[in-house]
């Protein structure tokens, strides 16, 4: 209160030059506001190109509207279709197996009263996290590779598998690699909230006789669930995004393995710089934009029904 | 209490967390075991975790072409540097004026930032502004400018460090004291927010070390190649790397394809295992932070 009084009474006799006290503010913001401009607010507005019929020789303004052809044209394949149905069931399943595996290492690391110890194993978790998907692709040929690969010389010994043209194991081999490179992430997060918690609980709770079960259950993950609503419902907000490098670094690109590997992204991507149909990536785009905004929007309504307190707005 | 014996639970934490600790590990072990592995031993048996027969003939032969490689190394660390510099600068600049209760465009500016998070243009309308009308192509600024100078999240994390740490009795005084705004920016609030700028520093700084995309989409002259732009080609065709650089030689004639694939991931990943356990504690502390809501 104090406070906003003096404010007040040094704000007031100087109100005509307010604008010019404002204005280092101006100068310091305008770098990031240019950047904001040029990278996110431009490309929104190019969003437009989806419905025109893009000739590079007048401009993307001047181009002739096409109304709803270049959508037409995106649906009637069925490879957007098995894109958006890939990047769904894919985000499905990381969102349940990195909160899981997250919060079961957040436990264990719980018990770890070692100091020491807890840093080496947080550490390690970690660190594939930091690793490019470049490294990683590089890694999973070394398993995989027809010839060289560990798995067809030593694990299957000459019964070798054409790993990068058979699609059927890919959506298993690309699911390890995002767990063996998420669960450090989230287990920190959960660590960190299972720190947090009061430990007078843990004690209370072990005075009478409570088991470490039952101790999980009806003290650690009831603290736990704003965390995981938060993190579960930013990541179903981002159900039509996938880790680009994934789906395209770790498969190699390989054509053969498009059914299950090709997510939208890679689709977008695709329909662009090999195709060169501007068009149909242009639609594209804009439909995993609009629905990808309108999934957060959902999924921010969901929290603040369920808990407010965890709303993103 | 501080003797007390080890319970079943927890000795099943350390076991398990042990055991899945070398699950994690193994296939960084299967990387540089491969790329000191004799050639003909690898064709024979493949990739292994211990290398079948020693040899460092893949490392000699990239030291043969160490022009290449200290090329694209100079150009990841040229990129890393600028970017961060940039970016952490104006990231800074950005969250400390959001932060500002009393500047009267804050919600305005805030929002601006925020809304970048929950909706983009998506990659074909960036490329087109990029290449059409900034024409980043083939520049370093290829690299450095698109997507990563300034993340909305990292903007929301710095505004609330500064509106948490920062007291407001602080910068009243410096302005009653008569000190102008950047003098106080730069004076005050920059001393006072070391440990996050170091954390935001470093988050920034990987993300420019790690990007291949950047390099992968506006990048297509090799001389620009990044570290991660040199793995990422040369994974598609190993044989490039005997023709690029120096003509001497047949293409692909006499090297240890196997074994150089490998040494040449190793050596775009000891960088980041080697200031990793320095930098860790930064690392999870950026990782907690995110977490809490902005």
């Amino acid at each position: 209160m104090g406070n906003n009084m003096e404010r007040n009474n040094i704000a007031l006799p100087k109100k005509k030059n307010s604008m010019a006290r404002y204005m280092p503010f101006f100068f310091m913001a305008l770098p990031g506001l240019i950047y904001l401009i040029i990278n996110n607010y431009l490309p929104m507005f190019g969003l437009i190109m989806a419905f025109k019929k893009v000739n590079f020789s007048l401009g993307i303004l001047a181009s002739p509207w096409c109304g709803l052809s270049n959508f037409k044209f995106l649906f009637a394949t069925s490879d957007a279709w098995i894109a958006t149905r890939n990047s769904i069931l894919y985000n499905l399943f990381f969102i349940i197996a990195n909160n899981f595996c997250g919060i079961f290492v957040a436990i264990l690391l719980n018990e770890i009263k070692s100091k020491f110890f807890t840093k080496v194993y947080q550490n390690v978790f970690l660190l594939p996290y930091l690793i490019s998907t470049v490294i990683i692709s590089y890694i999973v040929y070394a398993f995989l590779s027809g010839d060289t690969g560990y798995i067809n010389n030593t694990l299957l010994k000459g019964e070798g598998v054409s790993w990068y043209t058979e699609p059927k194991y890919w959506p298993i081999i690309i699911s390890l690699v995002n767990i063996w490179r998420q669960t450090g992430y989230h287990s920190i997060i959960y660590f960190s909230s299972i720190i947090g918690i009061d430990s007078s609980l843990f004690e209370a709770a072990t005075l009478d006789g409570a088991s470490k079960w039952q101790q999980i259950k009806n003290i650690t993950l009831p603290s736990l669930k704003p965390t995981i609503i938060t993190l579960v419902l930013l990541a179903l907000g981002r159900i039509f995004y996938s880790d680009f490098g994934l789906f395209y670094q770790v498969p190699m690109d390989s054509g053969a393995l498009y059914p299950t590997t090709n997510v939208l992204d890679t689709f977008v991507y695709r329909s662009l710089m090999k195709l060169g149909n501007v068009g149909m990536a242009s639609a594209a785009g804009f439909y995993q934009a609009v629905v990808g905004f309108c999934l957060v929007l959902l999924s921010n309504a969901l929290i603040r029904k369920i808990d407010k307190e965890n709303a993103l707005f | 209490m501080v003797n007390k014996k080890l319970d079943g639970f927890q000795i099943f934490s350390y076991i398990f967390l042990g055991v899945a600790s070398i699950m994690i590990v193994l296939p960084f072990i299967i990387l540089i075991a491969s790329s000191f592995s004799d050639e003909v031993a690898l064709i024979k048996y493949g990739y292994k975790f211990w290398p079948t027969h020693f040899s460092t003939v893949a490392y000699q032969y990239l030291w043969q072409k160490k022009e290449l490689i200290f090329r694209a190394y100079f150009m990841t660390i040229l990129t890393t540097v600028i970017g961060t510099g940039i970016g952490l600068t104006i990231t800074t600049m950005y969250a400390y004026v959001i932060s500002r209760r009393d500047f009267p465009l804050r919600n305005l500016f805030s929002f601006l930032v925020f809304f970048t998070m929950l909706f983009n243009g998506g990659l074909v309308p960036t490329y087109m502004i990029y290449t059409n009308v900034f024409d980043v192509k083939n520049t370093i600024w290829g690299q450095i400018i698109p997507s990563l100078l300034m993340n909305g999240f990292f903007v929301l994390i710095m505004r609330s460090y500064f509106e948490n740490n920062i007291p407001n009795e602080i910068l009243e005084s410096a302005r009653v004291d008569g000190a102008n705004e950047f003098y106080t920016f730069i004076n005050i609030v920059i001393p006072l927010s070391l440990p996050i700028l170091a954390t935001m520093g470093l988050f920034i700084g990987l993300n420019y070390w790690n990007d291949w995309f950047n390099g992968f989409i506006y990048i297509t002259e090799p001389k620009l190649f990044t570290i991660q732009n040199f793995l990422n080609r040369l994974i598609q065709d190993i044989k490039m790397l005997a023709t690029m650089g120096t003509n001497i030689g047949g293409a692909g004639q006499g090297m240890p394809t196997a074994s150089v694939r490998m040494a040449i991931a190793v050596i775009a990943v000891i960088p980041i295992l080697v200031i990793y356990p320095f930098f860790q504690k930064y690392f999870v502390k950026g990782i907690t932070i995110g977490a809490v809501k902005g």
